[in-house]
Parts: C-alpha cells; structure tokens; sequence
C-alpha cells in the first residue's frame, strides 16, 4: 500500500510530507526531488523506479504530488487516489497553488490522517468529510451523541456519500450534457478517428434521501422498449423536448459510485440517491453518428525554400438556426518563420510567434456558413536537416447541442417519506457541445 | 524553507506583530527554546501556534525532537485540532524517544475509552502508527474493545491497525488472537468494516505464504460479492484484488463470480475497473470457450478498456501497460479496437510510446492500410524515441503482414531519403529483418541502402549493414571494398559489429574465394589473434578450421538456409505473463516484472498463476507433485512451458511443439550454422541438441530485450539479427560446452541478476558451486549447487546434469528436518525433460516453516531427489549466512543491554587471519549479507564494530570485531543465547570478509 505522500513546489521544496509506512525514510522525498523534479529531461514516466521504492506522480499547475512505495501496490489505485485528493483540497480551498497549500497545511495534515489509514484509502467523499473535518477544532464538543453516530454511520454507511436530514423549500435540479468531441482527421478529408466523450453533470438541491431514475435515448433501452410494445410512460416526462425518437448507441458509459451498477447491467436502468450539490453522475463514450460541428479544409503550399501558403476553410455543420461560440483554430507555423499576412472574411486573426501558431478567432457563427482564411508565411533560410513535423491544424468551439446526438428523455425523483412528487421538483436541462481535441492534420 | 516554515505559521496567526527578521535573526538553538517557552504558555490559543510551528518545522526536515515533552505535554487537550497535530508529531519522533514516547500513553488509553467515536478511532488509528515495543503492548486491550465497537467508525479503523501492529509485532497479534477477531470482521453488517478486514488479512496473509489465513471458501466469497455491492470505491478495489486470489472449484462456479463482478465495469474509478477486469481475466480461464457466456463476457471487456484511454494521462499509462498485457494473453479481446490506439499530437511520450507497442501488436491485415498511414505520420514527429520507434514499427508490419511488405519497404526507402540520421539506422535495421523475411524479394534496394554506408554511427544500423553485405556479396560488386572499409577501424567497433563483419567476410569469400583471400586472412587473424574477446575468438577459431579443413562444409554451414524469424516481437514469456495477468493493476503490471523483482523481503515472492482451464485434461490438484512437493499448490500450465516457446520464436519448423522429449540433435543439425560449427568442426564433442537448452530459472525476468541483446549472444552470425528470439534467446551461450572458455551459464545468469535487482546493493555473499551428487552415485544424475538469498529470498541453485543415456524426468526435491526448519517454497521447477548430456539450472526458493531437527554440523541438509528413475539422497552444507535476515539491525540502546544481559560464558573468541581490508570495507562488505553494523568505536588505533545479526528463527547474534591498524589478524566475539551457533556464524564472517 502507499508508504508516504509528498507535495512539493516547483522547485522541490517539501511543503507536505506524510509517512504511513516504516519502509519509506525521509531520504525517499530526496530522491524523488533529485531523479524527477531536477531530472533534465522531460517526463518520461508517471511511475519511477528509484532504488526499490516506486514513486507515482501527478502535476497540478506547479505543484507536484507523489505517492511513494516498496510494494506491489494497485497501481490504478493510487493515481486514482492521487485525483481525489486534488479534488477533496480543491473542494476545501480553491485552488492547488503552493500559497495554498501553506495556508492550509494543518487541514491537509487532518485530511491526510483521515482519507488515508495505513496507506489504504478510506471514504473520500468531500460531502461526508465536510461534516466533521471542519477547521473549527472544537466542534467536536458540541456534537450530541446522536450528531456523532450520524457522522460515522455515514462515513462508513452505504450511502457514504449523502448526509440525511438535508431540507429545501424549493427542490431543484440541473442536469448539464457536457460532451467534447475529438477528431482526428486527415488532410484529405478521412475521418481517422472521432469520438465523443460526454459527461452528465448533476445539481441537485433536494430535501431528504430522494430515489432518482435517470433514461437517456439509449439505442438498448429504446430497442427493448419499442419490442415489447409497452406504453412508454416516460415519454410523458420528457424532459429533453426535442425529436425524442431517434436512439444513440453508447459504447460504454461509467457512473458515478451512487449509482447501483448491478441493476444497470440487469436491466439498464440506472437509479441512484444523489450527493448533495453538483457532481458528475456517469461519463460516456460514442463513435457512431457523431456530428461532427465543423470541418476543416487546409491546403498547405510551399513556395520556394522560404516561403508557404496556407489556405484553410472552415465549414460548420448544423441546423441554421443554431449558433456556436468561442470558435478558434489554430494554425502552425514552422519554427523559422519570420513574417505571416493573414488575410480573413470573418473573426480577427493573428500571428503569434511565441506559440508558433496563427491564431484565428471567430465569436459566433451560425449552421451551414463557410469562412476562409489565407495566409503568406516568409521563412528565414535555415540548414536545419529536419524537416518540418507539421504539427495539425486543432481547433476550439463551443455549441448548443450535443454531437453525439444524447437526449435525455426523463429523470424521476421518488421521496417517499417526505411530501413532495415528482411533478413538485424544478428541473433544468442545457447541452453543451465543445471540441476536445479536434484535428485536422495538413 | 525556514522562512516558510515561519511564515505558515504567522498566516494563522490574525493580527500578530511578529516580522519575518525576527526569525533571521534567531539562532536554530533560540528557535528552538522560544518554542518551547511557547508551548509551556497558559494561553491555549499561543500553544496551538506554537505546536503547528513546531508541525511546519517538521515537514520541511530540521529536527524539532528536542520538545519531545513539551508537545507531549499538550496532548491533554479538549482542542480535537491540536490533539491531532500533536498525534502527526507523535507519530514522526515517539520512535527516537521511546521511552518519553510511554508518556503519552495514558491519554491514549483514556481516549479510546471517549464517548465520541470520532476520538476513539483517532486514538486507536494514532496508536497503531507509534511503532514503540513498549507502547504496543499497551496498545492490545484497547484494540481488542475496539475491534467489537459499538460504532462502524471505530471497528474499521481498529481493522487496519490489526495490520499495522502485525507489520510492528506479528507475533503478538497471533498470540493475541487478533487474527480470529479479524476474520469475524468479513462477516460484519457494514461493509466498509468488512472492506478494511479484507485489507488487512490480505496483507497479512503475504506475508505468511503458507498460512491459510484468508479462508477463501464459497461463504465467504458470497459475503465479499454482497459487500461489494455496497461499500466505497476503495473498499471496492481491496474486495476485487482479493477476490483475484482465490480459486473457484469449478466452471460453474467462475461464471457466477463472474456474473457478479461484471457490472463494476461500469465504475467511474479506473481502479476498481481495471481489479474487475483482473478478476474475470483470471477466471475466465476456467469457462469452457463453447459456452455462450464466454463470448459474451469477452465482449464485455473491450468497452471499459477502451474508456480508460479517455481518462487522465497518468491512468492510461497505467491502462495501456496492462492492455499490453492483456492484448498478448487474449488477442481477440481489443482486435476491432485498433483506432482508439492512434496516438493524439499532444499525448504525453509515455502514453505514445505505449499506444505505439499496442498498434503493433494489434497490427494484420484488415486494418494494416490505416496502420501504415499511421507510422508514416509519426516518423516525422520530433521525439527521438517515438521517432524510432515508429520506423521500427513500419518494418514489423512488414514482416507481419505479407501483403503490406512491398509497401512497407517503399515507406522505408521514403524515410532513408530524409537523411535525417537516427531514421535511417533505425531503418537499415528493420530492413535487414524484412530481408531475413522475405529473401530475394527486395535486393533492389540495397544500393540506396549502401549510399548511406558512412552515416551509420551506431552499432545496431553497423552490424545490420555489414550483415546486408556478406549475405548479399555476389550481388555487390565492391563488397570487398565495402568491408574492408570496416574492417580498417575493427578494433574501435563493438562486439556486435565485429562478430558480424567476421562473419560476412567468411561469407563472402565462400561465395568469391578469388579475390578475397587476403581479406579473410586478415579478419580472421585480427579476430583470432588480436582479440581478448572469447566469443569474437571462438568464432573466429571454428571458421578458421572449418576453411582449412574442409570447405565444402564449411559452405555448408555458413551458407545454410536460414530458420524464418517470427512475426511477432518482445513477447512476454508465457508464464511470466501468466502470472502478470495475475497482477492487472498493480505496478507489476505497469513494470512488467514479477512483484519479486521490484519488491523486498518476502511479500510478492509467491508467483501467482493463472488457474487451469476446464477440460484441458488435467485436474487442478495432482496429487503426485503435491505429494513429493509438499507445497506445490499451483496448478499445472495450459500454455507451453519456456522450452517450446524457444522452439517457437526460432521456427525450427519441426514437430509441432509439444512437452514431450525434443527430437534428436540430427533433425535440428542442419536448421542451425551454430550448433553445426560445434559439431562438424570438433567431432570429438558430443552432440548437443539447442531446442532445450535454456536454463529454466523462474525469477528471470527475461523480457522486451533491449536492441542490442541478441545480435551478441549469437554465435553463428548466420541468425543475422532476429528480433524475435532476442526474447527467448538470451541464454544461447550456455549451450557451448565448457571446454571452449566461453562464459559459463553462471556467469550470464549473473548479469541477468544485475538486471533484474536494479539499485539494489549487491547482494548476499553466496559461495561457488559443488558437485553435491556424483553421476556415478546417481545412475548418471548429477547435481552440484549453491546456497544464495537474494532480496531477501533464500534460494538453493543447483545445476542438474543427466550424464545418463536416457531423458530424465519428473523431478521432485524433499528435505529431512533440519535445524533451521528449511524446506522448498515451491516444486522444483523443472519443466522440461532433461535429455542426455543436457544441463539445466535450477532455483529452488526456500522458506523456513518446515520441521525443525537439530542437526550436526548445524547447517547440514539432508535431501532427497527424485525423477523417473530412482530416489537420491544425498547431504549439503548451506552457509549459515543466508539466514540472516534483513531487518537484522538491532537499536543501539537495545544492543547496549542485551550485550550486557548475555552471560560470558556464552561468550566466544575467534581469530579471522589474513584479511586486508579497512573497518569501512568491512562494515560494507558485511552489510551486503545482512551483518549490520551498529556502531564503531577507536580506541588505541583500533577499531572496534559491534555487529548485529538476526537469524530467520528469530535468534540474534551480537559481535565484536577487533580490527587493527596493520594487522591482518582481526578479532572476533561473538555473543548470543544459543552458543551453539557461534561457531556457524564465525565460519560465516570469515567466508564473507574472505570473498
């Protein structure tokens, strides 16, 4: 199991050091600062080997985290757990930044006692851990027995990650389709890979222990449904409002610990009793029938040793009526470029030579335009052997719907103990649609 | 760092006056006083301050362990905060001042009686971190209440620390009883209380290999299944990674595990996906592949796989390195799956260069087009390795793919044209396997490869270009030139180039004999006569006598018709991989080595295995290895053992592979230039058949050969560089008879040791081999071996020799009790037939749970071996120093009175003559066997080290070692409670010093 954690600063400064286990010495946090954080060349593994002891680390901005251990430790586990504990620090003070953390370092020391026992993770749920690790010391005292066994049952309970007795007087929720779409293609226009990773985000304000069923057009729930020719009742909540007929095929999707994975795989259903706030309730995959919100054209020329042309066109792809946002593409240059004129219809473009890149901005544009950019590159003679790597063309986008074409169809909200329905609850629904890594290689 | 040390503290405190020259100005040893005026203030709120000052110190490294007593002082505190950050300084210093440390233990008892849970636990967690003798004795009531806590909070934390006080005291936690009280925790109604038990007795049960500790029956799998079900993702990972351990007792029952391990796919946590995705990996071996539910579950797998690639770089490293894995034992699982490898422009290189290993792998014939388009494109990427890597990977498609071959080669020819350096020796030396594929398809290129002769700058690109040239002489018309050009600097090249050059002069002048006689003469001679490399001399030799005596065998030979080379490459060696699969998740995984190559002491030395498939024929437990074996508990192997896949990488295209003895040396004579030279040019050597002639030793990691690994162990150059058997290859040289002086098998099994113990202090002193059992003794068996321990292991090394006339098989090893209770860890792996004047190296792991016998001499072993012939016996003497074990450093105090508390008559005084080392030497030199040092002292120019040694029984041995100036005699005093094995352990300080 893990034997030490340590944080550091840029420079390799210790600002945390914990030690769980006897086979870790104070030299390991040496170590690590002198092979990793001082070594001259880049990264070139998240695991290092360092005289028996393996470090596992992970960056946040400048901050570096490592986990430390001489045994055969689960692997996945321990980055797994790295995340987490960003995000339990994230969730108690804002950012990861070395200031930060010295602010803080008495709660992150408390923190660390509590999420990790011997080098084994125990509940990590910032919702049950904000109830007693507080910073107000002497809390403690004034709990009532009763608070206390509600703290621990929770802590440890099967709903670890929900406190009960949460009141609202107006019960609400949000649910956010939040999908980036990646891709990959080739100069001549080939789709050489595309997916869309997607994430439901939920907000969720309400009272008490409540049941919820989400559905979503699932092509496998749909198919099963239209077979067996029942009334679809859900149909009646949908809260997607759009053309709720046609089905997506997931092709694997992850969920949040809330949700009961068994009766996902038996009848894929997916129930849960949420956290309290907002949090991501299942992740999502597709490859088939993305939208694909823009095409990209480039055509590349070289004139001559010291001179390119570039020409790119770009063409958005989706109901008119509909408009993106925040496009920007990004257009290379090689590294002895020494002047570009940029030449555009739309949007504002500009040659930054610190990022080796025009940068071509448009603030919206609407379904099915085209817009185009040319652009004259002087390069300065160099007699550099290698050529050129031509990096791709990626561009940045942001659009009202979802490409994979997800629609959620209804999410139910049961709470039998307390008086209120599901026709009660105020839900929202909002799909966002922003590029991952779209490329275009020229 | 000081300054923030300070300054962290100064943040917490509002409106303080306190600048930060203040704290420049002070002395270290002001600080520290100031400090302690500040803890011992009246003001609780200064004393907090004052405690988080002495915290930050801490953190940053300077030693604050002189307020041991007064941060003590402030423990009797309401404040939960401060109780806490006094605990984290408890925990760091209790150790250096254990007896200052008791005094805190009042108030830890106090407080595991407190009526808040929260408290409780936070006393019993705390406790269990103090790893102070004295305090753990304290520490058993209040566990023992604990673990029966009212409150789940409580009983999950006093789980864990039954692991942490057995890690502190295993003894006292079996005396106590905890263990029972641990495995009623599985059972328990919360299933996080029975998630930290499973962790618990799972680390516990490692490291007691044989204990039947975790109980693994059906009941208490169901009850893991059903915790499973309802506990936090980490609880979820330790019931899956335990679950991997057991095996289930039939088909049916493996698909109901199954069943219910296959919705945690779906988890949001890629660790509880990736244990999930180990579970049905090792339990899938055991459904019948007609069943429909196997299909269904292989259909299962792909997606999670593929959606870790879309988490945090970090964990698809982690992902990609056991889909390597996992794509090798199961390939149908990811083969659609090829697009999801492609490497993205801003992936960071090691998850590049891992997707770049997967693409090969999954590389055929429906999707090698956009593979190919792939490759190209990353060739002219920026990062050297990467950059390499992919040119590599256009010519194993080559090789692969038949058809895509012509295509391939053309991408390559493209590549060299770029004359960017690196590109073009990496593609000269894929080439020269396409050629090796494919002969007499692709000459046509060899020009252009020759136009960038002068470019090669590394050894690998060298010798493949040489290797073009002499396999390709008569169609090049200035061959000779070509080669006599290499030949000017022969010196000045690497092993790799001159054995190569040597053998493509032969070649060619086999094919032009004319005009090259003056060349030949001279490489050989310069090989032969001017060189003090045995190999490059051997060779050297054995053409030269083989010119003179006979050339038309000689043409024979040399000019021989090449095995074909495998298509696939840097495969894991099959039951190394067994047990990887074994190990999904884990950083085994991700190092793809054995946990007991990167893991010290004995946790991870039990190598898992895959469980047997149903209806492969044999059942699980045999009982005849069990019985000779005693502990063999690990079911015999589908796939086929190390020896075939030997016969595999090499293509010898002879029988199919099978367990059975390997046919006659005749059959393979012809396929193989080297083993020939032996035979034809020495015909008073026996035959030597090379199918099975590997040693078979376990603990070799023997894997993704370095470039440069195999074109050196090759002796007849004429196997020209095959990647492919770089990977089974390694041990080739073993196979020359001895009376060549070629580098005996021992001595490359010690430079795979070197590998594999990588920042490791060389290890234990272990003494040479001795003949244990005389063939003529042992109707033709003979054994000679060594005692050795390495990383904490002990192993017995034995080389077993048939000198008989027919293959032994069938081996087994017993021990009689012996004193220190030795006796095989596992069977005695020998899992090919042993034919005729055939050697193999064994090692046998040992533990030291057997019967225990007082034996005279003390470490004399008796033992019994078996095969299908007869039973031997016969007596060996170990060195008593491969039972000192590990964490033999006594405490300096603790040294001090148990010195004193021995009686002297148990006192015994020897003389170690003839030594030449300084006290620091020595001191070293010790410490690789795990004698430590204590302290060391002068007096009257003399030095005196006090030593400490502790025996696997548990028994220490004190010693005080006299060293002076000049004189080469040291003296030596041993103490210890059992004086009987004084004796043993001085032979042993000799032996060591002396080696």
């Amino acid at each position: 199991m893990i034997g030490g954690l340590f944080i550091y600063n840029h420079k390799g400064e210790v600002l945390i050091s914990r030690v769980y286990r006897d086979d870790i010495g104070r030299n390991a946090v040496d170590a690590f600062r002198v092979n990793v954080i001082h070594a001259r060349q880049q990264v070139r593994s998240p695991v290092t080997n360092i005289a028996r002891t393996s470090f596992f680390h992970v960056k946040r901005s400048n901050i570096w985290l490592a986990a430390v251990t001489k045994q055969n430790v689960n692997a996945a586990m321990v980055f797994e757990f790295l995340y987490k504990m960003c995000d339990v620090m994230t969730a108690y003070f804002g950012k990861i930044s070395e200031e930060n953390i010295k602010n803080n370092f008495v709660l992150i020391y408390e923190l660390l006692d509590e999420i990790l026992d011997f080098g084994y993770p125990q509940n990590s749920e910032t919702g049950a851990l904000k109830t007693f690790i507080t910073q107000q010391g002497i809390k403690g005292q004034f709990q009532t027995k009763e608070e206390q066994s509600q703290i621990t049952s929770q802590v440890t309970g099967q709903i670890g990650w929900r406190r009960e007795g949460i009141k609202y007087r107006r019960n609400e929720l949000f649910l956010d389709v939040l999908e980036s779409v990646n891709l990959l293609m080739s100069p001549q226009g080939q789709v050489l890979s595309a997916h869309v990773s997607g994430r439901v985000v939920m907000k969720s304000y309400l009272s008490g222990m409540p049941e919820c069923k989400f559905g979503m057009n699932d092509k496998i729930v749909i198919d099963k449904q239209g077979k067996g020719g029942a009334t679809d009742d859900a149909a009646k909540s949908d809260l997607g409002g759009g053309s709720g007929k046609q089905s997506i095929a997931i092709d694997d999707c992850t969920f949040h610990q809330c949700v009961r994975l068994s009766k996902f795989d038996s009848e894929r259903s997916i129930s849960f009793i949420p956290p309290d706030g907002e949090y991501e309730l299942m992740r999502y995959r597709t490859t088939k029938d993305i939208i694909l919100p823009f095409r990209v054209i480039p055509l590349v020329r070289e004139v001559g040793r010291t001179k390119l042309e570039v020409k790119v066109v770009i063409k958005s792809n989706f109901k008119p009526s509909l408009l993106a946002q925040k496009i920007e593409v990004r257009i290379p240059t090689p590294l002895n470029t020494s002047g570009v004129q940029v030449i555009c219809m739309k949007g504002k473009a500009k040659y930054k030579a610190s990022e080796n890149a025009i940068v071509w901005k448009i603030k919206r544009m609407a379904g099915m335009k085209e817009s185009q950019i040319s652009a004259e590159i002087e390069l300065l003679p160099t007699n550099d052997k290698k050529k050129w790597a031509r990096p791709p063309i990626s561009m940045n986008f942001e659009v009202p719907f979802a490409p994979s074409g997800l629609k959620v169809r209804y999410l139910k909200v049961f709470e039998s103990k307390l008086n209120y329905s599901d026709h009660d609850v105020i839900k929202w629904v909002r799909y966002i649609g922003r590029s991952g890594i779209y490329e275009t290689r020229c | 760092m000081q300054e923030w040390a300070n300054q962290l503290c100064e943040n917490r405190q509002f409106g303080s006056k306190m600048t930060d020259s203040k704290y420049f100005t002070t002395t270290k040893k002001g600080e520290i006083f100031e400090l302690k005026a500040e803890l011992n203030s009246d003001k609780k709120e200064k004393k907090k301050e004052a405690v988080k000052k002495v915290i930050a110190s801490m953190t940053v490294g300077k030693d604050v362990s002189a307020l041991f007593p007064d941060v003590v002082n402030c423990m009797q505190t309401d404040n939960l905060e401060l109780k806490k950050l006094v605990y984290l300084y408890l925990m760091n210093y209790a150790k250096s001042q254990p007896d200052m440390a008791i005094m805190a233990v009042n108030t830890f008892v106090k407080d595991c009686e407190d009526p808040n849970p929260l408290i409780r636990a936070l006393a019993v967690r705390t406790m269990g971190c103090i790893r102070v003798d004295k305090i753990t004795e304290y520490l058993c009531e209040p566990l023992r209440k604990c673990l029966k806590d009212e409150d789940p909070y409580v009983r999950k934390t006093a789980a864990v620390c039954v692991a942490k006080l057995h890690d502190i005291n295993a003894q006292l936690v079996e005396d106590q009883g905890f263990l029972d009280t641990l495995k009623d925790l599985i059972s328990d109604s919360n299933p996080m209380v029975v998630a930290n038990a499973v962790a618990a007795l799972s680390e516990i049960a490692e490291s007691h290999p044989n204990s039947n500790l975790l109980d693994l029956n059906p009941q208490t799998i169901n009850k893991l299944l059903t915790a499973l079900n309802e506990c936090t993702e980490w609880g979820q990972i330790f019931i899956l990674d335990c679950l991997a351990n057991y095996t289930p007792r039939d088909d049916r029952e493996s698909q109901s595990i199954c069943e219910r391990v296959t919705p945690r796919l779906s988890h949001a946590n890629s660790a509880v996906v990736l244990s999930a995705v180990k579970v049905l990996m090792k339990f899938m071996e055991m459904l019948p592949k007609d069943l429909d539910y196997y299909g269904t579950l292989l259909k299962k797998l792909a997606p999670p796989l593929v959606t870790l690639l879309s988490a945090e770089p970090e964990l698809q490293y982690v992902a990609l390195r056991n889909i390597n894995l996992i794509v090798q034992r199961r390939p149908e699982i990811m083969k659609h799956e090829m697009k999801v490898f492609f490497v993205k422009y801003n992936d960071p290189i090691y998850v590049k260069l891992e997707k770049l290993d997967i693409m090969i792998r999954l590389a055929s014939q429906a999707n090698i087009a956009q593979v190919l388009a792939e490759l190209k494109e990353y060739a002219t990427e920026v990062d050297v390795d990467f950059v390499r890597k992919a040119v590599r990977a256009i010519g194993r498609c080559a090789i692969k793919v038949e058809q895509s071959a012509e295509r391939c080669v053309s991408t390559l020819l493209d590549l060299i044209q770029t004359k960017v350096n690196y590109v073009v020796q990496e593609a000269i030396v894929v080439i020269k396997d396409i050629f090796r594929k494919y002969p007499n398809k692709y000459e046509s290129v060899i020009a252009t490869l020759c136009e960038n002769l002068d470019s090669l700058d590394e050894p690998e690109a060298r010798a493949a270009m040489i290797w073009i040239v002499g396999e390709y002489a008569e169609r090049i018309d200035n061959a000779d030139e070509l080669l006599e050009s290499f030949l000017e600097g022969f010196h000045d090249e690497s092993t790799q180039v001159q054995l190569q050059l040597l053998t493509a002069i032969v070649k060619l002048f086999l094919k032009k004999p004319t005009e090259t006689q003056e060349l030949v003469q001279q490489v050989l001679s310069l090989a032969t006569q001017d060189s003090d490399n045995p190999d490059l001399r051997d060779r050297g030799y054995i053409y030269w006598r083989l010119l003179s005596t006979d050339p038309v065998a000689a043409k024979e030979v040399v000019l021989a018709e090449k095995p074909l080379i495998s298509e696939e490459t840097d495969l894991i060696e099959p039951t190394l991989l067994e047990e990887l699969i074994c190990h999904i998740g884990t950083l085994a995984s991700v190092y793809h080595k054995p946990p007991s190559a990167f893991v010290e002491g004995s946790r991870g030395v039990q190598h898992k295995r895959l469980p047997c498939s149903a209806g492969s024929g044999e059942s699980v437990d045999s009982p005849e290895t069990s019985s000779t074996a005693g502990v063999s508990d690990a079911p015999p192997a589908v796939i086929p053992s190390q020896g075939d896949l030997l016969g595999d990488l090499l293509n010898l295209d002879l029988t199919p592979t099978t367990t059975g003895p390997p046919p006659p040396a005749v059959s393979t004579g012809m396929q193989l230039g080297a083993m020939d030279l032996l035979g034809g040019g020495l015909d008073s050597l026996p035959p030597v058949p090379l199918r099975t002639d590997t040693p078979q030793s376990p603990q070799i990691p023997n894997q993704s050969p370095s470039p440069t690994d195999y074109s050196t162990s090759e002796l007849g150059g004429d196997l020209g560089g095959n990647p492919a058997i770089g990977a089974g290859f390694g041990a080739a040289p073993a196979a020359m008879p001895a009376s060549f002086g070629a580098p005996g098998s021992g001595g490359l099994d010690d430079l795979f040791d070197l590998g594999s113990g990588v920042g490791m202090p060389m290890g234990a002193y272990s003494p040479p081999k001795s003949v244990w059992l005389q063939a003529m003794k042992a109707k033709g068996l003979e054994i000679s071996g060594t005692f050795a321990r390495r990383a904490g292991v002990i192993q017995m090394e034995m080389t077993l020799t048939n000198k008989a006339m027919s293959v032994m098989t069938d081996f087994a090893i017993q021990f009689n009790r012996n004193s220190f209770g030795l006796s095989p860890a596992g069977p005695l792996q020998v899992l090919t037939p042993l034919s005729p004047n055939q050697s193999i190296e064994v090692a046998l792991p040992l533990n030291t749970s057997g019967p225990v016998m007082k034996m005279d001499p003390l470490n004399n072993l008796q033992v019994a071996v078996k095969n299908n012939i007869d039973v031997f016996y016969f007596s060996c003497q170990y060195p008593i120093s491969m039972l000192f074990v590990e964490d033999g450093k006594m405490e300096r105090q603790i040294f001090l009175a148990t010195w004193k508390d021995i009686p002297n008559e148990n006192e015994s005084q020897f003389q170690i003559k003839d030594c030449h080392l300084s006290s620091d030497a020595v001191s070293n030199k010790l410490q690789g066997s795990n004698i430590f040092t204590i302290a060391k002292r002068t007096v009257d120019g003399q030095d005196m080290l006090y030593l400490s040694v502790k025996l696997t029984n548990g028994i220490w041995v004190l010693a005080e070692l006299r060293i002076q100036a000049g004189n080469p005699n040291y003296t030596i005093s041993l103490k210890c409670r059992a004086p009987e094995v004084s004796q043993c352990v001085f032979q042993s300080y000799e032996a060591v010093l002396k080696n």
